[in-house]
């Protein structure tokens, strides 16, 4: 939504312009600098885009954002440029008349990343004095990181004007930005700057403070030293914290890949190895899901997810339920085939899915509600991540509610813990296993849904998830729901604390070694199931 | 082995009926061999894994050479003869590399080998090429280190891509701090080994360079996008130099849209990354980061624009794309149908011999040459991703770049070249004047 403002505001600029001026065409620094956008180099581009900011001209805001959006095409071989407007209408840029249509030869005007800055900066200058908060506060974002002084009357005057809280902050960071770069600026007005920078106090504070340069007067050397040290150490505290968050979202992960295995290898004990890939197919209906709305109902990108969810959990369900049905029911008791079979039929479904869609990735889209993110203190925290926290604590509270509090929850226990009895007291015991494997292979469905969010959707998803689900699954204590809980987030945060110290790939090893430790010390998990449990 | 071991598990249980049907299917799928030869044709092998996780990359690579041969046999063949292509799946696995290259050279009888993507599977097979005399052609950019007889590596060597890759963010976007970030093999090790080198002896101090590395398939970036984050916000212009690969880079470039790193902030350039693989990934957040290769689909030459409707009939898919790897198998492929042309033979010997000094057209309106150390001339262009997931050339290097096969940044190949004209030696030392010869 924020994104779009500015075209908007672009948008109704050009209307504004078109409805009062109509200014004759006449050759000026303005126009010649307008033609140079047609000369496809970067330079010219460059000085291009300087002079059209400064000039004053109205149409400078709607050529620059539409430079920005690539919505500003030139004609190589006329030399002449047009803006082409949200609404598809088009004018020329140097004289603001409007024109029935670009020419085909027009290509947009291409940018790198410092052009991609200086329109930002320049923007910057030009939206300051904008009637919407947000664009407001983004103008006075891009004029704090490129601090030219040309801005600093307009960031004065619009501090003057300024109302908003954030933004009043945002702009009086710009300014003292401004003034720490200012060469002429008094020793107080820096120091007073310097105290506005350290109390912003975050990475990017800190980015300026460092890089302001040495021909600084001394005592506002020293301020911004002090004021480094200071904002450092409290990023050391926000750094555990930020460690702890990562922690979770990694244990949140790893729980959501095996909560499934906890019900086919935890609860019915049976060694599944196509566990993974039930988790791909759940990704791969996310796919065709968002596919299909993206071709039909564009509209209801938003709830791709939502739909996808349930299908995933039918499709995983029922090919959960086919695979018990035609082959695991032969193998009770017996692990080794079991483990075999199922790794054979995990090739089998990567082979198929590979020949249905194609080795290589699928895209999957985040849904608005999944993209960016937020700050909380100075940790910024993802959206997508977030989401997934929330969505696996929602999963695991209803797996937990339907086998404590159904029917279909009570024999499912009462068949895993003694099959017997339970035949004896008139459960259908082999359609409770096949339904138990189908629950478990349809929450594994569901896992693929989310982690399609954050990982590739490739044949090959499964396999990188595996090996975490057992260990999350065995090192929580087989059997055990809680324990898997309490596995998933110990091993996500220790993980996560272990990464910065020792790097992602010994940090790996390091967890593995524990483990292998622990279940030494301690071979049935955490929270052993005692007593009459399947052994499997 | 993994396809192999597939049908040991499925054969107890194909008496059901479900199973006769897969594991026909999987039999079906790990031989799509060529049909019967007859003797008047020319066999060419392809060797790129169709199954686990290398298909993703190499799949396309394989549909090129059958494109090549179909284009090839179009024209009349080569001497007169079809080709034929033989088609195996060494399914990502690298010692089932070794095995079907002894089984494409020794029982399929080709006449050259087309195959390969890491550089640990080209390491399996080059004993079976030198002790079969065989050729292969490697379509893949790597870490350099090594030139062989037997094979032609048509894929850019470090100082064709990474070298000229961190120049243009040295001097166009003035980077003055590095963050080398690949995942954990040879190919990340030896290019950052080699970037590490070059950028000291450029004067940035070893504090101004973070080096990390991940596992295969990483897909938790978080605490390493954090880093990246903080590391750049010491006030100095900060870059990414990224060898991550494969499927490890859609998990990474999304965390660094979601966390608001933008290539104005941290420029990433990418060494894996290319059409293939932004195909997976919604390309807007990525705006402006950076890939460096010998060929982009969005370079405008008629040659390349020829290729690529041609191509997409081919695969009727008016979609498809085209990458770096996917040329380099063109220029391969038209360097040997050239040299085999010269020498009125297929025979590896003479071949070999004819290969170096032979021109065949890029893609990109220059023509490469083969190098006596079996490396090519190359352009290197810096792309920037677009919001379709094309590259806008934003740079390139002035001329053709020689492929060498020996970093000039590393004090151990320093003085080593390799040259199978004259000195017939691929680790020929200029100083000492001596041949190190195998085992080195």
């Amino acid at each position: 939504m924020l994104a779009n403002l500015p075209a908007r505001l672009c948008t109704l600029a050009l209307s504004l312009f078109l409805i009062a001026f109509a200014l004759p065409a006449m050759a000026g620094p303005f126009e010649d600098a307008v033609a140079k956008f047609a000369n496809d180099d970067f330079s010219d581009t460059d000085a291009a885009i300087g002079v059209v900011a400064s000039s004053g001209n109205p149409l400078a805001f709607p050529i620059i954002s539409a430079l920005k959006d690539g919505r500003l095409m030139a004609d190589a071989d006329s030399k002449k440029v047009y803006v082409t407007g949200t609404d598809g209408k088009s004018v020329d840029a140097a004289t603001g008349a409007a024109v029935a249509s670009v020419p085909a030869s027009a290509s947009a005007v291409r940018l790198n990343n410092r052009l991609r800055r200086t329109v930002d900066a320049a923007l910057g200058g030009l939206t300051l004095l904008s009637p919407d908060v947000a664009t407001r506060i983004q103008a006075a974002q891009s004029v704090f990181k490129s601090h030219e002084e040309s801005a600093l009357p307009v960031v004065e005057s619009a501090l003057a004007k300024e109302t908003n809280k954030t933004a009043k902050t945002a702009l009086s960071e710009a300014r003292a930005a401004i003034i720490l770069f200012k060469p002429d600026a008094s020793e107080v007005d820096k120091l007073e700057a310097v105290a506005t920078i350290k109390s912003r106090g975050d990475q990017e504070a800190m980015a300026f403070l460092t890089g302001i340069g040495s021909d600084q007067p001394a005592s506002v050397k020293a301020g911004a030293a002090s004021a480094i040290a200071s904002i450092q150490s409290s990023l050391a505290v926000w750094s555990g914290v930020q460690n702890a968050w990562y922690g979770l979202s990694l244990g949140s992960v790893l729980l959501l890949a095996a909560i499934g295995l906890a019900i086919t290898f935890g609860v019915m004990g049976v060694i599944n190895m196509a566990h993974g890939e039930m988790v791909m197919l759940g990704a791969y209906t996310t796919f065709v899901v968002q596919e299909v709305i993206r071709t039909r109902y564009p509209g209801l990108f938003d709830y791709s997810l939502l739909i996808a969810v349930p299908l995933a959990f039918l499709v995983a369900g029922a090919i959960g339920v086919l695979i018990e049905r035609s082959i695991i029911r032969f193998l009770y008791g017996r692990p080794l085939e079991t483990l075999l079979a199922t790794w054979g039929l995990s090739l089998v479904l990567q082979q198929a899915v590979r020949t249905m869609f194609g080795p290589t990735n699928r895209e999957v889209g985040n849904p608005s509600w999944m993209s960016g993110a937020f700050e909380l203190g100075q940790i910024t925290i993802t959206y997508n991540r977030l989401w997934i926290l929330v969505f696996t604590l929602a999963v695991f509270a209803i797996l937990l509610a339907m086998l404590r509090y159904t029917a279909l929850g009570l024999e499912m226990r009462a068949v895993t813990q003694n099959r017997r009895m339970a035949a004896s007291m008139g459960i259908a015991t082999s359609r409770v296993d096949a339904l138990t494997f189908g629950l478990g292979s349809g929450i594994a469905g569901i896992a693929g849904v989310a982690l399609s969010q954050i990982d590739n959707v490739s044949p090959n998803l499964g396999q990188s998830y595996i090996i975490d689900s057992f260990m999350v699954v065995v090192f929580g204590g087989v059997g055990n729901l809680w324990g898997t809980l309490v596995g998933a987030f110990t091993l996500g945060i220790a993980n996560k604390f272990l990464e910065p110290v020792a790097g992602a790939v010994l940090g790996k090893i390091a967890i593995l070694v524990l483990i292998i430790l622990f279940i030494q010390k301690r071979p049935r998990g955490l929270f052993a199931l005692k007593g009459r449990a399947v052994e499997a | 082995m993994l396809t192999k071991s597939t049908h040991d598990i499925a054969a107890p249980f194909s008496r059901r009926g479900l199973f006769a049907a897969t594991a026909g299917l999987m039999l079906g799928l790990a031989s799509i061999t060529g049909a019967k030869a007859a003797d008047d044709t020319i066999k060419v092998g392809v060797l790129h894994s169709l199954s686990g996780t290398m298909a993703i990359s190499e799949t396309t690579l394989k549909d090129t050479i059958l494109f090549l041969i179909d284009e090839q046999n179009k024209k009349g063949g080569v001497l007169g003869k079809k080709l034929e292509a033989v088609v195996v799946d060494p399914a990502s696995n690298w010692p089932l590399f070794a095995e079907k290259a002894r089984e494409l050279i020794t029982k399929d009888k080709v006449s050259v080998v087309f195959g390969c993507w890491t550089s640990v599977s080209r390491k399996s097979v080059l004993p079976v090429f030198k002790e079969l005399n065989n050729i292969l052609f490697y379509p893949v950019q790597y870490e350099g280190e090594e030139s062989e007889r037997n094979v032609f590596y048509t894929g850019a060597a470090p100082n064709q891509q990474a070298i000229p890759a961190v120049d243009y963010l040295m001097k166009d976007e003035k980077v003055k701090r590095w963050v080398l970030a690949g995942t954990d093999y040879v190919y990340p090790r030896t290019t950052n080994k080699i970037l590490e080198a070059y950028l000291k002896s450029k004067g940035v101090a070893q504090e101004d360079i973070m080096i990390n590395y991940t596992p295969f398939g990483h897909s938790d970036w978080q605490t390493i996008v954090a880093d990246i984050k903080k590391f750049g916000s010491a006030g100095k212009k900060t870059a990414v130099v990224s060898t991550i690969n494969g499927d490890a880079n859609v998990p990474f470039y999304k965390e660094l849209g979601n966390q608001g790193i933008k290539a104005t902030d941290i420029p990433v350039v990418a060494f894996s990354v290319g059409e293939e693989e932004l195909a997976g990934i919604d390309t807007k957040p990525l705006l402006g980061h950076l890939a460096a290769w010998n060929y982009f689909q969005s370079i405008k030459d008629p040659e390349n624009e020829k290729f690529i409707k041609a191509w997409q009939a081919y695969t009727k898919n008016p979609k498809r794309v085209t990458n770096d790897p996917m040329e380099a198998h063109v220029i391969g492929f038209d360097m040997w149908v050239k040299a085999v042309e010269k020498v009125k033979s297929t025979d590896p010997d003479k071949v070999i011999d004819a290969l170096p000094g032979i021109e065949a057209k890029n893609l990109t309106g220059g023509t490469s040459k083969m190098l006596p150390n079996h490396h090519i001339t190359k352009p290197v262009f810096i792309g920037e991703i677009k919001a379709n997931g094309q590259f806008d050339v934003v740079w390139k290097t002035p001329g053709l770049v020689a492929g060498d096969a020996w970093s000039k940044e590393l004090d151990g190949s320093k003085d080593l070249i390799g040259d199978w004209v004259e000195k017939k030696c691929g680790n020929y030392n200029t100083k000492t004047n001596k041949c190190l010869g195998s085992g080195s």
